[in-house]
């Protein structure tokens, strides 16, 4: 196999044979994203069939079996139907931002899986600031939300709008300083070169126990910034109908849908990225071959997306104030303290290396 | 110290939940509860305590075990439960004893509460489990509980 990983280098040089090289630059970066739209949004799709399929094992139940074998086209047919439905809205919402939050949220989200190195050189975008990107544009989701909110005009939905907003400015408090941790470790933020580092072994091996503690925390606060239970409030069925997508119908509720699944696909991605060596196989078995790296990477990616559904489909909802206190009197403060021993580790190199 | 006291407590109990719902994840193939209803009608059993409607069982010699007591309908809250009853010339004894002559059961009406049931001293009203009650018209849903020429089985009354 002797295909050329780098897709945007390769892009541009098909481009530039007909066309100047301005166009052809655009050319590659409108292509590029076509490309990850189409498919991003397949598999957000099929993200929200595995959801359903795994909440139904743990509930005893099947799950989807009728549309398609093993139910496999039940959330093509579900997003068929909601293109084909009315866009309804309420009368005296703000016209203009209540058609906005929707493309705020998804673009957001699709924004930041431009700069996962799914393999070797498999990258659109290495930014030498991957991680403060990744952390940046992670919370410019919750404007949209906010938008949503504010702008259906409607109680349900501003509760839950307002919830929201409180939710992500504090749990992304923990995600970035848990991520920090990991930064001292690898000494750099651009997420390839992140991934070179850990050729001497993973990231939460080489970080042993403040690793193992941040990825915890990650964990905990990544479900957290996806507004997936048990942290929900934004939408707790019994409390709020459906939170800040309330007046939303059709696409546009999609859209708030297939976001909540792309942002879990980047937060277990960002995870495996840092803690798990991202496209890297165990032990280096399969180190010849870089293009079996996209295999590894989606196999922890999933794994990871696996857990967090566990997470859903076992704890309960917690109230909003059991919420806070669980970021500012436990996360944070044993965060800044993990931050302070992953720093004593690495200045004494009581790192593990192989 | 409780603070990390509780930290450990959280932990612990967390995944004492998740290694619940791992384990019933990982059998959920063999143990689905799902009924996949039209596709298994022919054998699908209902189990014991499903609420289908009243029914009165008779034995092979056609006796059932109501005694025309009326404490059923008596005891149903909507009145779905009408029986009509006689005093006849009891041919074993020669007294004059009370016999239902029609135990009429409105399904129509039934909310399925049961009270009937635990009302009857002789155990002669019953849930059956059949659920396929629909029918296309209202006076289908009148159901005369006793069989034609059934009698009173011996013995229930002492």
């Amino acid at each position: 196999m002797n295909i050329s990983l780098n897709i945007t280098k390769t892009i541009t040089e098909l481009l530039s044979g007909f066309m100047s090289e301005g166009a052809a630059n655009i050319g590659a970066m409108v292509t590029i994203a076509l490309i990850y739209l189409a498919i991003f949004a397949v598999a957000g799709l099929y993200l929200v069939l595995l959801e359903r399929k795994i909440a139904a094992w743990f509930q005893l139940r099947l799950g989807p079996n009728r549309v398609g074998p093993w139910g496999l086209l039940q959330t093509m047919a579900d997003a068929l139907k909601l293109v084909s439905k009315e866009l309804t809205g309420t009368v005296k919402a703000d016209k203009f931002l209540f058609n906005l939050a929707p493309y705020f949220v998804i673009v957001s989200s699709l924004m930041a899986l431009s700069v996962f190195p799914f393999t070797q050189e498999f990258q659109a975008f290495d930014i030498n600031i991957g991680i403060f990107f990744l952390i940046a544009i992670s919370s410019i989701g919750v404007i949209g939300i906010l938008l949503g909110g504010w702008a259906s005009n409607n109680k349900f939905a501003l509760i839950g709008a307002m919830r929201s907003g409180v939710q992500t400015i504090s749990y992304e408090l923990s995600v970035g300083l848990s991520l920090l941790t990991m930064v001292l470790l690898t000494g750099t933020l651009q997420l390839s070169e992140i991934v070179e580092v850990q050729k001497n072994g993973w990231l939460i091996i080489q970080g042993h126990i403040p690793a193992v503690i941040a990825f915890m925390i990650y964990m905990i606060a990544g479900t957290a910034e996806t507004n997936r239970a048990p942290f929900d409030m934004v939408e707790a069925e019994s409390e709020l109908g459906a939170g800040f997508h309330t007046e939303y119908s059709g696409m546009k509720f999609a859209y708030f849908f297939l976001a909540e699944f792309i942002n879990m696909f980047i937060i277990a991605a960002i995870a495996t990225t840092v803690f798990f060596g991202g496209w890297l196989s165990p032990f280096g078995i399969t180190e010849s071959i870089p293009w079996l790296g996209v295999f590894w990477f989606i196999g922890k990616t999933f794994m990871l997306v696996f857990l967090m559904m566990w997470f859903r489909w076992t704890f309960p909802r917690l109230r909003i104030d059991q919420l806070l206190t669980l970021e500012w009197k436990y996360l944070l403060p044993l965060n800044l303290l993990n931050i302070i021993l992953m720093a004593v580790i690495v200045w004494l190199n009581l790192t593990i290396q192989f | 110290m409780s603070y990390f006291g509780d930290i450990y407590k959280g932990i612990k109990t967390l995944l004492t939940g998740m290694s619940v719902t791992g384990k019933y994840f990982l059998t959920s193939r063999k143990g689905a509860i799902t009924q996949q209803y039209p596709d298994n009608r022919k054998t699908l059993k209902m189990f014991e305590r499903f609420r289908g409607e009243v029914v009165m069982p008779h034995d092979e010699n056609n006796e059932h075990r109501c005694t025309g007591c009326q404490k059923c309908e008596l005891a149903c809250p909507n009145g779905s439960i009408e029986i009509i009853w006689d005093r006849q010339i009891d041919p074993e004894s020669g007294k004059k004893k009370k016999m239902i002559d029609q135990h009429i059961y409105h399904l129509g009406m039934c909310t399925m509460c049961g009270l009937c049931i635990e009302a009857c001293p002789t155990d002669a009203i019953v849930w059956a489990q059949n659920f396929e009650n629909s029918v296309y018209d209202r006076s289908y849903l009148t159901k005369v509980l006793n069989q034609p020429n059934s009698k009173l089985k011996a013995g229930v009354e002492e």
